[in-house]
């Protein structure tokens, strides 16, 4: 069965080792209360889903843990250092690709490196790597224009994999891609967390998505956003990827989302 | 079962559609000279003779030197400061408080009308004609740099900041080249508007160059030389400019694509 | 831009340059900036002056012409060109080099065909504004959504009824964005005709000021004309931005 339990029994007992911990943050824009008082665990080498309907501000949460927004009170850790901006130990995967337009796939992937001053060769070995682990082996010289929309993420996913960082944060990052190749690209990011051991959140509104990839799912709240579960799927995760869509647990856990989530739709 | 053969008509058909409409463009220019509708209007076919004359007795390669040395070198000023001022506008609140109202009502003001002010100050020579091409090329060039600028992709420059870059590294491995298409696109606009300036600052100012055959011929009533003079300064721009915006289809051929939505 | 916790208006800073002018004027660095405060004494002066007010009668009387002369060809011309695809492939070529070419050089040609007069000028002032007119109609006549036009088709609309009541309406952002571009290119083409031309209107002015060494007059006049310039550019894009909530539906 899948284990339940409210937000707040979370915040007190910390049962797993934590790789990313989200206290008692807020966020305002003017008056408007984005986040209030959100607390939240990320366990390490795991898959974490942040689940909810738009405007419940879960992207905004993304980029307080990646540092590209400040948050109003509270404070972000990875492991173990509080954040203040962005950082080494983390990287992003863009919900619109965030692509350069005028650079190859060669240079996209290794833009991270270049950043941190890599040379050129090293950086580029290193890129040509995870080009080859992400499945673009071949399309090295291709410009984002020639593209298509899923192959452009697998960019995205290759630049945050070659920078090595410890967490990596994805914001939506299938909801530009067409159905086969989320499909497909859902099957990939399983296995990444397996074999990866890195720390994954991962931003969605897809109930189905969030449920097939996450070992945890957060389901958000808007207005002011706050915590209203956290589920652990428990049955399924060994199963093969083929599978699980038929799992038994995968679809009560599918339902009793949407029974909570349901409310909120227009 | 039929097999499409490509129907040669239809293949050719752009290209014959526009020899025929230059050819009913020239026709009619060609009938109206003949009839004539005025003593001041000669026929295509003298005009097109005139031109070939003042061309083959170096008439033409002479006054060009001259016309285009105010237009090169204003060009030249305007895309320097130009893009400089416009990066620093695009990049900063303030300079663009205090700068951009100044080109935006440049950009919609008659400069023209400074013209007889910058003679009386720089008297007739290169450095009014110099004046003239900027004041008509800068601010487009200014308006349109600042502008890409301030639209870089949100995105992208949160992207360049979450893989940590500095300050710098966006301005330069971002901003820049995300810009660059919008600020070629400016200069070839500036560069259209400096054609203009040249022109006028010669049939203004002073008689020099293709403005002097202009006039010259106006004053002896050889109309041909005069027609030949014109339709070659705007064959000259427009081969030009179109050049200019081939090139800029070629090199930035991924930033135009609206990559990003389809 | 912020100061001292004040959103500064966008324009505001137009008031330091004001200041400096004036600054530099009460300096006498220079004989050609006289300091403001003397233009905006001179300009009230000569506002009310026959010599004013007939060059800026001439003015609006040839720009008024030039740009309904422009609108009224520009806009069947651009949407016809949008919907016959013969039309459009003999007529694009030419818009192209028209709306890029240098247009200053006919103005001599006008001058011998129709003599140093209105008529010169107003054509000038056409021909300024009118390719950039037909080119804005034409393109919002054929980016009309396909379906817009079925759905016409299929509610039993006539060819005519389509036309009023849909293609005009479809494609008017555009046909407006034109007619603005080409409004502030009228304005610039009115200035360089009569600079050429320079026996009517600011160009004869003009003349007579820099003849005397009227720097007062002179700037008081540029004053004038860039203020006006501003304000129907910004009325123009004022209006143009009532209408673009659907243009940016679509």
């Amino acid at each position: 069965m899948p284990q339940t339990k409210p937000a707040a029994a979370s915040s007190g007992a910390v049962p797993l080792d934590s790789a990313v911990s989200v206290r008692n943050v807020s966020k305002n824009y003017g008056a408007v209360e984005a986040l209030k008082n959100l607390s939240l665990e990320f366990p390490r080498g795991e898959l974490t889903s942040l689940l909810g309907p738009s405007g419940c501000g879960k992207t905004t949460l993304l980029k307080i843990i990646g540092g590209l927004l400040e948050p109003s009170a509270g404070e972000i850790e990875v492991n173990g250092k509080t954040v203040s901006g962005p950082g080494p130990d983390r990287a992003f995967v863009f919900q619109d690709f965030a692509l350069l337009p005028w650079a190859n796939v060669i240079r996209n992937v290794s833009f991270g490196l270049e950043l941190r001053g890599v040379p050129k060769s090293e950086r580029e070995a290193i890129a040509e790597k995870y080009i080859g682990n992400v499945g673009l082996s071949g399309f090295e010289k291709s410009y984002p224009h020639e593209l298509s929309g899923g192959m452009r993420q697998r960019v995205g996913l290759a630049r945050a994999l070659s920078v090595d960082s410890k967490v990596l944060l994805l914001d939506e990052p299938f909801s530009a891609v067409d159905e086969q190749n989320r499909r497909k690209f859902q099957e990939d990011l399983l296995a990444l967390v397996r074999n990866e051991n890195k720390t994954f959140i991962f931003v969605t509104h897809s109930i189905e998505e969030a449920v097939y990839v996450s070992d945890q799912i957060a389901i958000l709240l808007p207005r002011p956003s706050r915590v209203s579960e956290v589920i652990r799927p428990s049955g399924f995760r060994e199963k093969d990827v083929e599978n699980i869509r038929r799992d038994p647990e995968y679809l009560d856990i599918v339902d009793q989302i949407w029974s909570s989530l349901r409310t909120y739709a227009e | 079962m039929l097999t499409p053969v490509p129907d040669p008509y239809m293949q050719h058909r752009p290209l014959l559609l526009k020899l025929l409409s230059a050819a009913i463009v020239f026709g009619a220019w060609e009938i109206a000279g003949r009839i004539p509708v005025s003593y001041a209007f000669p026929t295509f076919l003298e005009s097109m003779e005139a031109l070939v004359r003042l061309t083959l007795d170096g008439t033409m390669f002479k006054a060009y030197a001259e016309t285009l040395k105010p237009l090169v070198l204003g060009v030249a000023i305007s895309a320097v400061l130009g893009i400089g001022l416009g990066l620093w506008i695009g990049l900063s609140a303030r300079f663009e408080w205090l700068f951009s109202p100044i080109f935006i009502v440049m950009q919609a003001a008659p400069l023209a009308a400074l013209i007889p002010l910058l003679v009386m100050a720089y008297g007739i020579g290169l450095t009014s004609k110099v004046f003239v091409v900027c004041i008509m090329a800068m601010p487009v060039i200014v308006l349109n740099t600042a502008g890409a600028v301030r639209n870089t992709p949100v995105s992208l420059k949160e992207m360049g900041r979450s893989f940590l870059a500095g300050e710098r590294a966006i301005i330069y491995k971002i901003v820049i080249p995300a810009a660059s298409p919008v600020i070629f696109s400016g200069l070839r606009l500036g560069i259209s508007a400096g054609f203009i300036g040249a022109i006028l600052a010669e049939l203004k100012i002073t008689p020099t160059g293709v403005g002097d055959i202009i006039s010259y011929s106006r004053s002896v009533a050889d109309y041909p030389s005069m027609y030949a003079a014109i339709f070659s300064i705007i064959l000259l721009a427009v081969l030009f400019l179109n050049l200019l915006e081939r090139l800029e289809n070629v090199l930035f051929e991924g930033n135009n694509r609206g990559y990003a939505s389809d | 831009m912020t100061a001292f916790g004040y959103r500064l208006p966008a324009m505001s800073s137009l008031l330091i340059w004001a200041l400096l002018w004036e600054i530099i004027g009460q300096m006498h660095l220079t004989f050609f900036v006289p300091p403001l405060s003397e233009v905006v004494v001179t300009l009230v002066r000569i506002l009310p002056t026959p010599a004013f007010l007939k060059a800026l009668y001439e003015t609006a009387y040839a720009f008024l012409g030039g740009v309904t002369a422009a609108i009224l060809i520009g806009i069947p011309v651009g949407i016809m060109m949008g919907k016959s695809r013969l039309l459009d492939e003999l007529l694009l070529p030419w818009v192209n080099i028209f709306l890029s070419a240098p247009l200053t050089a006919l103005v001599p040609v006008l001058m011998v065909l129709f003599g140093f007069g209105m008529t010169s000028i107003i054509i000038t002032t056409t021909l300024f504004a009118i390719w950039i007119i037909i080119l804005n109609a034409r393109v919002g006549v054929m980016q009309i959504n396909r379906s817009l036009i079925d759905m016409a088709r299929s509610f039993g609309a006539s060819p005519l009824e389509a036309f009023f009541k849909i293609y005009f309406w479809a494609a008017l952002p555009e046909i407006l964005g034109g007619v603005r571009i080409g409004i502030i290119r009228a304005v610039k083409g009115v200035i360089i005709g009569q600079l050429l031309i320079s026996i009517v209107g600011f160009g004869a002015l003009f003349e007579l000021y820099s003849s005397n060494f009227l720097m007062g007059h002179f700037w008081a006049v540029l004053i004038v004309l860039f203020g006006l310039a501003f304000t129907i550019s910004e009325f123009l894009a004022y209006l143009e931005r009532r209408v673009a909530y659907y243009a940016a539906k679509r």
